[in-house]
């Protein structure tokens, strides 16, 4: 792997190789000591033209935690809000010597340039782009599953399985969300059957007739018709509720009647299933607070997993193929 | 500077007229006063066609230009020197400058930049409307009568999207017999679209650019053009259903004309994977139904003609991510060739149909009264050489064009236009430009 772009071109075993590296790098944060000296002497830069309080931190405790000089480069307050190229912002992180970019970006396909318009030799990892994909998050959302669901009595973390069999739910706004871009595609690589609830506005096009993911317009139907192991609610944006008729749904007390995961829907899942969400939560909206803070909810354990998760990234692209320590 | 041409004679000789008629040409005084080598002057200079298919002057109903505004991009000379390699005698060039050509003073200064240069006729197109802005009527009569004597008129890279003030446009513009080109695209359906809405768009998580965006509009102004008389172009036809569309409208007798752009001839929204922003065109890159779709239709005449959107645009604003890059490509050098590759290779058409496409239907649509004439004695001596033999490979930097945003570097185009004549002058000739006269 050279570079971490989407989960479409991620084969399966590469995903499943960074979700292994992901379990020691986690069993290493519980140590007292636990800071490694694997990327002494590396520079990561975050390059975010988007803000991103959560991810930027997250790759830069994982990058911290494995020695690498870490430099923070965002759009507030640097070129980048000045009208700075991306090309020309990759020809300075060339110049400075990163030998890794995490980039987030409102444009679609920007890692992706970024990785291969011959600008800058550097490793890249997509911390999102646009509407299209955030690999590391549907990563840490499949550790996570695979923790909870696959793994259990010598070996929690499951080393070396899949998701094989296992059914998920992803609500919401699919159509704008990148972690379903993201998420959608490695569920698939990892086995596990997909089930898809959004209204119709909020469906990418011709994901209804797609063979290999099932699709239901209320969650109560889709909690009816599957035996979910686990459900991901997604953020509703707020911009996307109203305004001069593109409001993709009427109101948000009608999103939150049909789709929005509540005690009462919990209790009809079955008894073992969890609770993701990729933050930041809108409490009373997609989900109520009795959901999130349930004890099936996984959701603060996620951000935990997302810094095992990145360091193994980082770690995979960076450090070649030798095991950690 | 370019050369001036100063009435030298030509004989064109043992060239195929349409394909399909052995002949020669002679050009004298800017017309074609024989077909017979014989009957030619010992000083004319010979050019040895065998094997050279001869066709009317191409004319490109749609092509910008960017002069004034945006002189990075492309001017009125290099753009030009572009059309005239490209085969081409007439281009209309589009509204969508800065300043807006939407006065008689800025079609004047298109026209007579055009003449200065003297490698093509540069016909200016007038915007329908003040600034491109949809809202008032520019001074359409103002640019009819002015010495460009403008007959097209477009909003193009913008649609005309209200329906009344599209109402009025579609009338007034029959006071001088002109037309009015529209950009067929609802600016509400495809706000902030990237390409064309379908599989690929959904993977790639752009915004996509649905067909209904453009086919409602198509549907909406072909039954205005009906129901008010008059007759209405649709610019960049690209869906399958716009076609189903236009038959229809031409089945029921209105006066709709139509354009099909070579690189919705050839390419799909495939080609955005790997967010290479040289793909990213207005309307965009589809899908192969739609390919075959509008091939059929240019086959058919349910599409009139093929025309560029010749869309210079400068590096930098196509080296960046996808998102923030410029609609449109170039495509004056290369818009023959694809036509071969795509049309005539298959034998879908005839070199006399590629006549027909590139060259008199636009010219006729255009009112461009001394283009696109038959290739007779007496007729106006604009004249291009094909050599369809001439197999290259498009390299982009090669361009006459001040800007190389060409999608097709790299693709195999099985041949191209060797020479152009304008009045009887070489405009384009052994790699060589030379202007006419104004």
């Amino acid at each position: 792997m050279r570079h971490l772009l989407d989960t479409d071109t991620l084969a399966r075993e590469d995903a499943i190789r960074i979700l292994d590296t992901a379990g020691q790098m986690a069993a290493t944060q519980e140590r007292e000591m636990r800071k490694l000296p694997t990327l002494r002497g590396r520079t990561v830069v975050n390059l975010f033209f988007e803000d991103s309080t959560r991810t930027r931190i997250s790759f830069e405790a994982a990058a911290k935690r494995l020695s690498a000089d870490v430099i923070n480069f965002s759009a507030k307050g640097s070129s980048l809000s000045k009208g700075e190229s991306l090309k020309d912002t990759a020809l300075t992180l060339q110049a400075m010597g990163a030998d890794a970019v995490v980039v987030r970006h409102w444009a679609s396909g920007a890692a992706h340039r970024l990785a291969h318009s011959g600008w800058m030799h550097g490793h890249v990892l997509n911390a999102g782009d646009g509407t299209h994909q955030h690999p590391t998050q549907a990563l840490l959302d499949a550790f996570t599953m695979r923790r909870h669901l696959v793994g259990g009595g010598k070996d929690p973390a499951a080393t070396g399985k899949a998701l094989e069999g296992l059914t998920f739910a992803i609500v919401g706004d699919i159509l704008h969300s990148r972690v379903a871009g993201s998420n959608i595609p490695l569920l698939r690589t990892l086995g596990a059957n997909v089930v898809v609830v959004a209204p119709p506005t909020l469906l990418p096009y011709g994901m209804a007739q797609r063979s290999d993911i099932a699709v239901h317009h209320t969650l109560d139907e889709a909690i009816e018709a599957h035996d979910l192991d686990g459900i991901m609610m997604l953020r509703v944006q707020r911009e996307r509720m109203t305004g001069g008729g593109s409001g993709f749904f009427p109101s948000p007390e009608e999103y939150t009647r049909l789709f929005g995961l509540d005690g009462e829907r919990l209790r009809r899942m079955p008894d073992h299933a969890i609770i993701l969400h990729p933050g930041p939560m809108n409490r009373g909206l997609e989900i109520s607070a009795e959901a999130a803070d349930h004890p099936r909810s996984v959701i603060v354990e996620q951000v935990s997993n997302g810094v095992a998760v990145r360091m193994a990234a980082l770690y995979l692209l960076l450090a070649g193929e030798e095991a950690p320590e | 500077m370019n050369g001036r041409a100063q009435n030298r004679a030509y004989v064109i000789e043992g060239v195929s007229l349409y394909g399909d008629t052995a002949a020669d040409l002679v050009l004298i005084d800017g017309v074609i006063s024989s077909l017979s080598a014989a009957d030619a002057p010992a000083e004319a200079q010979r050019i040895d066609a065998a094997g050279l298919v001869a066709l009317p002057g191409l004319v490109d109903l749609h092509t910008h230009l960017r002069e004034p505004g945006r002189e990075d991009a492309e001017t009125i000379e290099t753009g030009s020197r572009s059309a005239a390699r490209g085969g081409f005698t007439a281009v209309h060039a589009m509204a969508n400058t800065t300043p807006t050509a939407d006065t008689a003073g800025v079609v004047e200064q298109v026209w007579s930049r055009g003449r200065e240069v003297g490698l093509v006729d540069v016909f200016p197109v007038g915007a329908v409307t003040v600034g491109l802005n949809g809202t008032q009527l520019s001074e359409m009569g103002a640019m009819a009568n002015s010495r460009a004597q403008v007959r097209v008129f477009s909003d193009d890279g913008k649609c005309v999207h209200d329906a009344l003030l599209m109402r009025r446009a579609l009338e007034y513009v029959k006071t001088f017999g002109g037309v009015v080109a529209q950009h067929a695209q609802d600016p509400r359906l495809t706000e902030g679209s990237q390409m064309n809405e379908g599989l690929v768009s959904a993977e790639l998580g752009l915004a996509g650019w649905p067909s209904v965006a453009e086919e409602s509009i198509i549907a909406r102004d072909v039954l205005l053009a009906g129901h008010v008389g008059s007759r209405v172009h649709i610019c960049h036809v690209s869906t399958a259903g716009s076609v189903e569309i236009i038959r229809w409208a031409k089945s029921k007798g209105i006066d709709v004309t139509t354009e099909v752009m070579p690189h919705h001839l050839l390419l799909t929204d495939e080609s955005a994977r790997g967010y290479d922003a040289r793909f990213k065109v207005n309307p965009p890159l589809r899908t192969q139904a739609d390919v075959d779709a509008v091939r059929a239709g240019l086959a058919d005449g349910t599409i009139d003609i093929v025309a560029t959107d010749h869309a210079p645009h400068p590096d930098e604003d196509k080296d960046c991510e996808w998102g923030a890059a410029a609609m449109g490509m170039i495509g004056l050098e290369t818009a023959l060739g694809i036509v071969q590759r795509t049309m005539v290779d298959s034998g879908a058409l005839s070199w006399r149909d590629v006549a027909r496409v590139m060259s008199e239907t636009p010219a006729r649509i255009g009112r461009d009264d001394d283009h696109g004439r038959p290739l007779e004695v007496g007729e106006p001596a604009n004249v291009t050489l094909v050599d369809p033999q001439a197999a290259w490979t498009v390299e982009p930097s090669a361009t006459a064009s001040r800007s190389n945003n060409s999608p097709f570097g790299g693709i195999e185009l099985p041949g191209r236009a060797v020479a152009t004549f304008l009045r009887g002058a070489a405009t384009y000739l052994d790699d060589r430009f030379e202007g006419v006269p104004a």
